[in-house]
């Protein structure tokens, strides 16, 4: 057989049928559902009169607009209390396995699947949910779908696709100190544009990625989408699995063993072609912070705010003079000059115990500044009951953070956890797109490190001149 | 879904590249459960002077309240239309308030694919053909657009001609307007045979127990 990449195997491997003409047919194996995303899912199939074809491969969590404010208050906003009923009501119905507001496992949908061992190497894995790609980490193709396909899944546990094109991106060399997963990520798309993946499943190779944590992998493949691609993988390999043996769901005993010979195979074979290569020197990355409405407009945080005159195209011309005006922000301006309001610490892309570590050793024996409203909210319960095990929480509390319930949060602003008008946020989310966190809000993306930094300073600085005091 | 042969309107030209999920749908209306009713939230924050619910003040100056472009049905923007957030809402949005087709150079894959299940057909030209297409609908009077699917064509009532591509598979669906899970179901025996060989792993059958 011809060398095949990563993703081609798992293609391979999870065939139906391949009918003439036609979008090949793609088995399953996971699919995450969240109350945001699947009401009229639900509704669908009672309209068409069908079932859920597989509920046991089916999870589900409330996570988008839930309060991050003590689990025992009642929810404030009554339609999201009824979307968060309904989602109760169809999982009753329909045999769906949930993990409710009041579970001690809830949380994000993208963070527990990993934590509980629900996501694995080698898998087909779709929700409702753009960041589904975040699970490519393992080595599983995993991509977001829309409502009608999840109502597909549902019916079926299948989805027609036609098969994407393959790029690989290879990370050479070393990330520096207070470089991290986030930046690559940022620099990365910084590079390629938020369209340069279209139609793409990328695999993240090289030195650089392969020393990333499981937790720095999340973070790297979380932001595919941003790049535009339809997934993100990094071939399993011994980290994964050291992360995975241990969780709630994964194989035991010999039926671990048998996987783990699997996912060995599962790495692109040497001389295995993909459509299109780029090549990312680690060593030309800095902690970076984004300037502009989209996830693409980035700079080194020791860089200016670009002078427009650097766009040559003219739509992106005007797109950053735009955006700049969106972000209340002149060219030139040097970006650790920019003062912020409020810090978010949280999302499926940086909440997860490594990266509240990383934050609270920033944070150690100093206090917010008196302009900053800081939050960290962790990526799911069980984060949530690690870092208050380890003391982490104490750190933040004592610095002026608040310490808050595990969801999506500020991320995108469904629940009360919101940007006011003209307030500017250091945040170490995903999405800088005008009003996501709150109309008229203004996000800077950063990694958590920054964002602690910037909570503490009143400004973006440097995380790699920054005095830890520990 | 409604069947999509061939289509003429007025156009609406958003002259904006990278548009995304979030501003065709921003997240306040997206707790409903129902599938209707999004139209009147389209571009919400780019429509309205205040966040919240509708009803408030516009802001006037937005593309589709121009009395021009009033009843377009032809949306005409920059590339990487629809980035962002899976939220099919946009899709639905976008339906509701009257629109048949996009135009635009590119389209972000999950945006693409909602579109083709709810019979909003996508249409990528080239930048230079949606920049004359942009301009012609801001200076002509008069102006409409027909695109035709089983020609895979793009004209205007003044002289503009275009050709477009689609895949065959997602052409024939929106011809016909086919129901998608129905046509997997075809291969039920198929799906089967793949469960039988791939049965669910014992540890997620306690799942449900917590």
């Amino acid at each position: 057989m011809a060398p095949r990449t990563l993703f081609e195997k798992i293609w391979d491997a999870h065939l139906v049928a391949a009918p003439e003409g036609q979008s090949e047919l793609l088995y399953i194996d996971l699919h995450l559902v969240h109350e945001v995303t699947s009401p009229q899912a639900f509704d669908g199939l009672r309209a068409s009169g069908r079932t859920v074809r597989q509920p046991l491969r089916t999870v589900a969590t409330v996570d988008h607009n839930i309060p991050t404010t003590p689990r025992g208050l009642p929810i404030a906003d009554p339609i999201a209390a009824k979307q968060i009923e309904a989602l109760q009501k169809n999982c009753r119905e329909f045999g769906v396995p949930l993990f409710d507001m009041d579970s001690v496992d809830q949380g994000i949908v993208h963070v527990i699947g990993p934590e509980l061992g629900i996501t694995l190497p080698g898998m087909t894995i779709v929700c409702g949910d753009s960041h589904t790609s975040t699970h490519g980490a393992f080595g599983s193709l995993a991509f977001g779908i829309g409502t009608s396909e999840v109502e597909h899944v549902l019916a079926t546990q299948c989805l027609p696709q036609k098969r994407p094109k393959t790029m690989q991106v290879h990370v050479r060399g070393k990330l520096a100190e207070g470089v991290t997963a986030k930046d690559l990520a940022l620099g990365i798309i910084g590079q390629i544009g938020t369209d340069g993946a279209t139609g793409y499943v990328i695999e993240y190779a090289g030195d650089a990625v392969r020393k990333l944590s499981m937790e720095g992998r999340m973070t790297l493949c979380n932001m595919s989408i941003e790049a535009g691609a339809r997934a993100g993988l990094v071939a399993p390999d011994d980290t994964t699995f050291a992360y995975s043996k241990s969780t709630r769901f994964a194989p035991k005993g010999k039926d671990w063993d048998d996987a783990v010979a699997y996912w060995r195979t599962l790495a692109s074979d040497p001389g295995a072609k993909f459509d299109k290569v780029v090549e990312i020197d680690a060593a030309s990355l800095a902690p970076f912070v984004t300037w502009g409405t989209n996830p693409g407009m980035v700079v080194a945080v020791t860089a200016r705010v670009p002078e427009l005159k650097s766009f040559p195209h003219i739509p992106d011309r005007r797109a950053a003079e735009q955006a700049l005006a969106y972000m209340g922000l002149d060219p030139g301006t040097p970006m650790e000059a920019i003062a912020v309001d409020r810090v978010f610490i949280g999302s499926c892309t940086n909440s997860r115990i490594e990266d509240l570590r990383a934050a609270a050793r920033v944070v150690k024996g100093q206090h917010v500044n008196a302009k900053v409203r800081a939050m960290v909210v962790p990526g799911s319960q069980s984060i949530k009951r690690a870092a208050e095990k380890e003391g982490l929480h104490r750190i933040f509390l004592d610095a002026g953070f608040e310490w808050r319930e595990s969801g999506c949060s500020m991320c995108l602003g469904m629940n009360p956890d919101i940007l006011q008008p003209g307030e500017r946020c250091a945040s170490t989310s995903n999405r800088n797109f005008e009003g996501r966190q709150g109309r008229g809000g203004r996000t800077h993306l950063v990694s958590p490190m920054m964002a602690a930094a910037a909570a503490i300073a009143g400004h973006f600085t440097d995380i790699r001149k920054w005095e830890f005091q520990n | 879904m409604q069947p999509f042969r061939k289509h003429t309107g007025k156009v609406a030209p958003l002259d904006k590249v990278n548009v995304d999920t979030d501003q065709i749908i921003p997240k306040q209306f997206l707790k409903r459960i129902e599938r209707s009713g999004f139209g009147e939230f389209l571009f919400y924050d780019w429509r309205f002077s205040e966040a919240g619910e509708a009803g408030e003040k516009k802001t006037g100056d937005f593309v589709l309240d121009a009395p021009r472009h009033a009843q377009a049905s032809i949306l005409v923007a920059g590339k990487n239309f629809g980035c962002g957030s899976s939220r099919e809402h946009a899709v639905w949005a976008l339906s509701d308030f009257g629109f048949r087709v996009v135009i635009a150079p590119s389209f972000a894959d999950i945006f693409a694919n909602n579109s083709l299940k709810n019979g909003l057909l996508t249409v990528r030209l080239s930048e230079d053909e949606v920049a004359e297409l942009t301009r012609r609908s801001k200076e002509l009077d008069n102006h409409e657009v027909t695109v035709d699917l089983e020609e895979l064509h793009v004209r205007d009532n003044q002289g503009f001609s275009a050709k477009f591509a689609m895949d065959e598979f997602s052409r024939h669906c929106l011809l016909h307007g086919l129901d998608d899970i129905g046509q997997t179901l075809v291969y039920e025996a198929e799906i089967g045979q793949y469960e039988a060989k791939h049965p669910v792993r014992a540890e997620m059958k306690a799942i449900l127990a917590g």
